[in-house]
């Protein structure tokens, strides 16, 4: 292995049986129920997936989910707006975070 | 945005063979039967009664879409139908039970002959498709055009390949959508898109890329209500094609890097849910020149209906048609992919791939 990540592992991702088939097949068959759609679309999924993907920053969801909000209808501004929907939460939690910095300086300092 | 035909250019790519030549070579040994489509059918595709007359007036066209399957653009002047081309399309007609006519390009409205083709498919009875690409229409020689289909009935199907306007520009030029808006709402404005089944505003939609189509049920709720609230245009309803990989899109899947990739996902999606669907069963495709195929995509690759005698509109013989067996080859998998892909929109049911 050369690499920490592989871009022949996303089309592979099932190989993951190999070490636990039985786990694999309950992952993939909830997986893919989530997916279905349900109270919300295909397409509303696949945004929040890739908004998520950003979150994690996991490459192989960012590649999947781009395609797949593609896919599904989604334009580039509509998934960069799923993007900054994720960022925005990351950088809130960030600064909410502030709030307690607020309040142990408070409680330190004169 | 805009690009010119492979025919202009000289692209090697504006032969026919060499387009199947380049499809051929990709390497598809990871997929299942290596990419061979008659394999993966596993039984040769069989003829179904002949419904409808597909007649392809020839490649002119005002628009240079980056992924049109016939290489139509402006300069494509030379290949239209005669009128003693149409006249033989007529009397082959006759000699069958095709309740449709459907007409397509280049853009049909362009050929001097269009509005006999449609009046005289109109008097025989037969449901006649327009498949337009809407800024026609806006023509200064074709503004009468919405009424004129309205007063025939004919049914409008309408390329569109977003509802909003950076996909829709990027596959089909700058200013594309604003126009195509504008001849929505002429057209809606005769009494298109308003659920009246004799002025039935279809609109059409192939991906802006190298993914296959959404699903086609899904896609037209969040179309109307995006047409409606954004641009107050109404249609009834929304067929999804896939892109197949001949012409422009094969040319723009090569240079783009997604050639190998995007074979793979047709090849992988593989749904035998379309096979019963398919249109190259139901369907006589006509080229402007008379020349026979199973369907408008095997016309623009050059690979003619598979008859004792080069069959030609002059003498359609129906028995021979429907005893004959279909062209097929790695395109064809365009059309069996995720939910499939027909003139018609989806065929089927399908799911396009697993994710992650």
């Amino acid at each position: 292995m050369s690499d920490y990540y592989d871009r022949s592992h996303l089309p592979n991702f099932a190989n993951i049986g190999e070490g636990n088939p039985e786990l694999a097949d309950k992952f993939f068959a909830y997986y893919g129920a989530v997916f279905d759609e349900g109270a919300l679309s295909k397409r509303e999924k696949a945004l929040i997936a890739l908004a998520v993907a950003h979150a994690i920053q996991c490459p192989y969801c960012i590649d999947a989910y781009s395609k797949e909000s593609l896919q599904q209808g989604s334009d580039l501004e509509q998934m960069t707006e799923a993007v900054h929907v994720a960022t925005a939460i990351r950088g809130g939690a960030s600064l909410i975070h502030g709030l307690q910095m607020i309040d142990r300086t408070n409680q330190l300092s004169m | 945005m805009k690009t010119q035909t492979l025919t202009r250019r000289n692209s090697p790519l504006s032969n026919s063979q060499n387009q199947l030549n380049l499809l051929n070579t990709i390497d598809l040994t990871q997929t299942p039967n290596q990419g061979h489509f008659d394999r993966t059918v596993n039984h040769p595709l069989k003829p179904a009664t002949l419904d409808i007359f597909q007649i392809n007036l020839g490649k002119l066209c005002n628009m240079t879409c980056k992924h049109c399957h016939v290489d139509a653009g402006p300069d494509r002047t030379a290949e239209n139908m005669d009128l003693a081309t149409i006249d033989a399309c007529l009397n082959a007609l006759d000699q069958t039970q095709a309740h449709t006519v459907d007409l397509t390009g280049g853009a049909p409205e362009l050929n001097p002959h269009f509005e006999y083709l449609v009046d005289q498919a109109v008097q025989r009875g037969k449901q006649v498709i327009d498949r337009c690409n809407l800024t026609v229409l806006l023509l200064p020689t074709k503004t009468h055009l919405p009424q004129w289909f309205a007063d025939r009935n004919v049914e409008v199907v309408c390329s569109l390949p977003h509802y909003r306007k950076r996909n829709t520009d990027l596959q089909r030029g700058d200013g594309t959508f604003e126009q195509s808006i504008e001849a929505l709402r002429r057209l809606n404005a005769v009494g298109y898109g308003q659920g009246d089944p004799k002025r039935r505003l279809t609109l059409m939609s192939n991906p802006v890329g190298a993914f296959l189509s959404g699903n086609q049920t899904q896609l037209e709720t969040e179309w109307k209500t995006g047409l409606e609230k954004n641009f107050g245009v109404q249609f009834d309803r929304l067929i999804t094609l896939n892109n197949m990989p001949i012409s422009r899109y094969l040319e723009w899947l090569e240079n783009s890097g997604n050639l190998q990739s995007y074979m793979t996902t047709l090849v992988n999606a593989f749904n035998p849910a379309t096979i019963d669907g398919l249109m190259c069963r139901n369907t006589l495709s006509v080229s402007w020149d008379g020349k026979l195929y199973d369907c408008d995509f095997n016309q623009m690759l050059d690979l003619p209906l598979k008859m004792p005698i080069a069959p030609s509109i002059h003498d359609f013989d129906l028995a021979a048609w429907m005893a004959r067996a279909i062209v097929t080859d790695r395109h064809c998998f365009g059309c069996t992919a995720g939910a499939g892909s027909s003139c018609g929109g989806a065929i089927a049911d399908g799911n396009a791939e697993n994710n992650l």
